[in-house]
C-alpha cells in the first residue's frame, strides 16, 4: 500500500517536473521576440486551417466565371479571385490545411522511421554498421533530389510527396537518435536496468528515448519548415498536388500565366508559404536556444 | 593526410556504387512497363515482347544492373525511352548550362553572404546588423521559385530591363550576364542567407577570443584586425556551410531552371520524371548525386588543409 502511495507521489512529482519544464521552455520562447512572432503566426495559420469552413464565404473550388481575376480588396473577395473566379482567401485557407497536414504527416512518419532506425543502430552494434551505411547513402543525395527520385518511382501525387519527404527526414533523425543512444547506453543506470532484467524494448522506450526528446523537437520543428517548402516546390514543378488542388505551390504555378494582368494569383500563395516557413524556422531556432544552446541539429 | 584521402576515396567508390544501385533499383521497382513507354499506346503484345527482348528487360534485375554499371564505366548511360537519344549526350549538352547557373549562384551567395555577415558582426546591434539578420531569416524562408517569379515580375515585366528567361548567350557577353542575374539571385539567396548568418556568428565568436584581444592590445589597427586576424579563423565554419550548400544549390538548380525556362539538367530531369523516361532520370540523378558526394569530399579535404586542428583520422 505504502509503496503504491510512494509511486503515485513520484508520478505526480515527475508530472509536475515535466510541466514546469514545458512552462520554462514556453516562457523562454515567448521572451524571444522572433520566436514569439513565429508562435503567433503558427497559431494563426492553425486557426485559419481549422476554422476555414467558417471563415470563408466560398468553397475553394467554387468557380465564378463572371468575376475572374478580381484584384486584392475587391468587394466580397478581399484577396481577390483567380482566373476561374475562385476566391483567393478560400483557397489560401484551404491551402493552409494541406500544408499543415502534409508537413505534420511527413515529419511524423520521418521521425518514427528515424527513431526506430536510430535506436536500433545505437543499441545493437551488429545493426549499427548496416543501418548507418544506408543512412550515409540517403545523405549522399541533395534532399530535393532524393524526394524527386522517390516521386519518379511512385508517380506524381500529394501522397507520394508525403512519402518522399518522410524518407528524406529519416537519415537526419536517425543520426540524432543514434548519437544520443551511444552517449547513454553504457551509463550505470542503463546497466542497472539490464541487471534487474528490464527488456531491451523497455530500456529503449522508457529510458533511452526520453533523452533524445529535446533535439528531436527542434529537428521536427525545423523539418516542418523544410517539408512545407519542399511540398510547395514539388507541387510547383508539377510533381506533387495537381491543379485544381488549392495547394500553395500549385497555385503559384497556375498563376504564372497571369503575371501581366493578375500577379496577385501567384504573389499571395508565395507570401503564405514564406510566412509559414519563416514561423517554423524561428520557432525552431527559439526552441533550440531554450532546450539546449549547445545543441547542433542542423 | 594522404592516408585519410586514400581512405575517403575508397569510401567514395563504395558510396557511388551504392548510389548507382539505389537509383537503378528504384527505377526498376517503379510501377509501369518501360517497354510500353517505348512502344507507345498502339504497341501489340508481340511488339512489347520484342522490345523487352532487344533491351534485355527480361533478364534478372541484378544482371541488368551489372550490365548498366559496365556501361557507366564506359560512359554509356543508356538511351532515352522517348527520343532514343544517348543519355550521355543529352546530359552533356545541358550540363554546362547547369554548371554556369550553379557557379554564378554560388558567387552571388558567397559575396552577399560573407559581406553581409562581416558588416553585421563589425557593428553588432546596429541597423546594418538588424538588416543583415532579417535578410538571413527571410532569405531561407522564401520559396526560390516564388522569388524568381517576383523578380521576373519586377525586372522583366514591369521595368523590362532584364530578360524573362533562358540562358542561351555565353556568360562573358553582356546579354549572357543579363540572363544570369535573375536566376543567380533566385538560386543564391537562400545560400547567401545561411552564409551571412554563419559568418556573423563565427566572426563574433572569434572577435571575442583572447588572441584578438591580445592583437588589439598590441596596437593592431581595426582594418587588419578584422580582415586578416579575425576573418581567417572565422571562415572555417563558413566554408563548411558553403560546402554543404553546394549540394542544395545543385538541387535548387532543378527548380530555378523550371522558373526561368533554362534548358539544363534540372529541366531534363523533371520532363523525364513526368514522361517516366527512366534512363534519363537515372543518368541525371546519378550525375547530381555523384557531384554532390565528390564536392563534399573535396570540402572535407580542404578543411584539413586550412585548419590543421581538424583531423579525420
Amino acid at each position: 500500500m505504502s509503496s503504491a502511495v510512494a509511486e503515485t507521489k513520484d508520478g505526480l512529482k515527475s508530472e509536475k517536473k515535466k510541466q514546469s519544464r514545458f512552462v520554462e521552455v514556453l516562457k523562454s520562447l515567448v521572451k524571444n521576440k522572433l520566436s514569439l512572432i513565429g508562435l503567433i503566426i503558427i497559431t494563426m495559420i492553425v486557426l485559419v486551417a481549422v476554422f476555414s469552413p467558417f471563415i470563408t464565404s466560398y468553397g475553394p473550388y467554387e468557380q465564378n466565371l463572371e468575376s475572374t481575376k478580381l484584384g486584392v480588396g475587391s468587394e466580397g473577395h478581399f484577396l481577390g479571385t483567380d482566373n476561374y473566379g475562385r476566391d483567393m482567401w478560400s483557397r489560401i485557407a484551404h491551402g493552409a490545411i494541406i500544408s499543415l497536414v502534409v508537413g505534420l504527416s511527413s515529419v511524423g512518419i520521418g521521425l518514427i522511421g528515424g527513431i526506430v532506425l536510430g535506436l536500433l543502430a545505437g543499441y545493437y552494434r551488429k545493426l549499427d554498421n548496416i543501418i548507418m551505411r544506408i543512412v550515409d547513402l540517403l545523405f549522399a543525395f541533395p534532399g530535393i533530389l532524393l524526394a524527386m527520385l522517390i516521386i519518379a518511382m511512385l508517380g506524381t501525387s500529394l501522397v507520394n510527396v508525403v512519402i518522399a519527404i518522410s524518407i528524406w527526414s529519416i537519415p537526419g533523425c536517425a543520426r540524432i537518435v543514434r548519437g544520443s543512444v551511444l552517449s547513454i547506453k553504457n551509463q550505470e543506470y542503463i546497466q542497472a536496468m539490464r541487471t534487474v532484467g528490464a527488456s531491451d524494448l523497455r530500456i529503449l522506450v522508457k529510458h533511452v528515448l526520453p533523452n533524445c526528446t529535446a533535439p528531436l523537437i527542434v529537428y521536427g520543428t525545423m523539418r516542418m519548415a523544410t517539408a512545407i517548402l519542399s511540398t510547395s516546390a514539388l507541387s510547383y514543378l508539377g510533381l506533387g498536388a495537381q491543379p485544381p488542388t488549392a495547394e500553395w505551390g500549385a497555385m503559384i504555378a497556375a498563376g504564372q500565366d497571369f503575371m501581366w494582368d493578375a500577379p496577385h494569383i501567384s504573389v499571395i500563395p508565395g507570401i503564405a508559404i514564406m510566412l509559414t516557413v519563416f514561423a517554423f524556422n524561428v520557432v525552431g531556432d527559439g526552441l533550440r536556444d531554450a532546450l539546449d544552446p549547445n545543441m547542433d541539429v542542423k | 593526410m594522404l592516408g585519410m584521402i586514400g581512405r575517403r576515396l575508397i569510401q567514395l567508390v563504395f558510396l557511388l556504387l551504392g548510389i548507382s544501385f539505389l537509383v537503378f533499383m528504384s527505377m526498376h521497382l517503379a510501377p509501369g512497363d518501360p517497354a510500353s513507354v517505348i512502344g507507345g499506346p498502339n504497341a501489340t503484345a508481340s511488339d512489347l515482347e520484342a522490345i523487352r527482348d532487344s533491351m534485355g528487360l527480361d533478364r534478372p534485375v541484378l544482371v541488368q544492373y551489372f550490365d548498366y554499371l559496365g556501361g557507366i564505366l564506359q560512359g554509356d548511360f543508356g538511351y532515352s525511352y522517348q527520343t532514343n537519344q544517348a543519355v550521355t549526350e543529352a546530359i552533356l549538352t545541358r550540363f554546362p548550362t547547369t554548371v554556369k547557373l550553379a557557379v554564378a549562384s554560388m558567387v552571388v551567395a558567397v559575396v552577399i553572404g560573407i559581406v553581409a555577415g562581416i558588416i553585421a558582426a563589425r557593428k553588432q546591434n546596429s541597423w546594418a546588423d538588424v538588416t543583415s539578420t532579417t535578410f538571413s531569416l527571410v532569405g531561407v524562408s522564401i520559396p526560390n521559385f516564388w522569388l524568381g517569379t517576383i523578380l521576373i515580375l519586377i525586372f522583366s515585366v514591369n521595368l523590362q530591363i532584364l530578360p524573362v528567361g533562358g540562358l542561351n548567350s555565353p556568360f562573358y557577353t553582356l546579354d549572357g550576364m543579363k540572363e544570369l542575374i535573375l536566376p543567380a539571385i533566385t538560386l543564391g539567396t537562400a545560400s547567401a542567407a545561411l552564409i551571412a548568418r554563419m559568418t556573423r556568428s563565427s566572426m563574433l565568436e572569434v572577435i571575442r577570443s583572447d588572441y584578438i584581444r591580445t592583437a588589439k592590445a598590441k596596437g593592431v589597427r581595426k582594418r587588419p584586425l578584422i580582415w586578416v586576424h579575425t576573418l581567417k579563423n572565422a571562415m572555417i565554419p563558413v566554408l563548411t556551410i558553403i560546402g554543404i550548400n553546394f549540394g542544395s544549390l545543385l538541387g535548387g538548380t532543378i527548380v530555378t531552371e523550371q522558373v526561368f525556362a533554362i534548358n539544363g539538367i534540372g529541366r531534363l530531369m523533371i520532363d523525364a520524371i513526368a514522361a517516366r523516361d527512366f534512363p534519363i532520370v537515372q543518368g541525371t540523378v546519378l550525375l547530381v548525386a555523384g557531384i554532390f558526394v565528390v564536392v563534399n569530399l573535396i570540402v572535407d579535404i580542404v578543411y584539413t588543409l586550412i585548419d590543421p586542428r581538424i583531423s579525420y583520422d
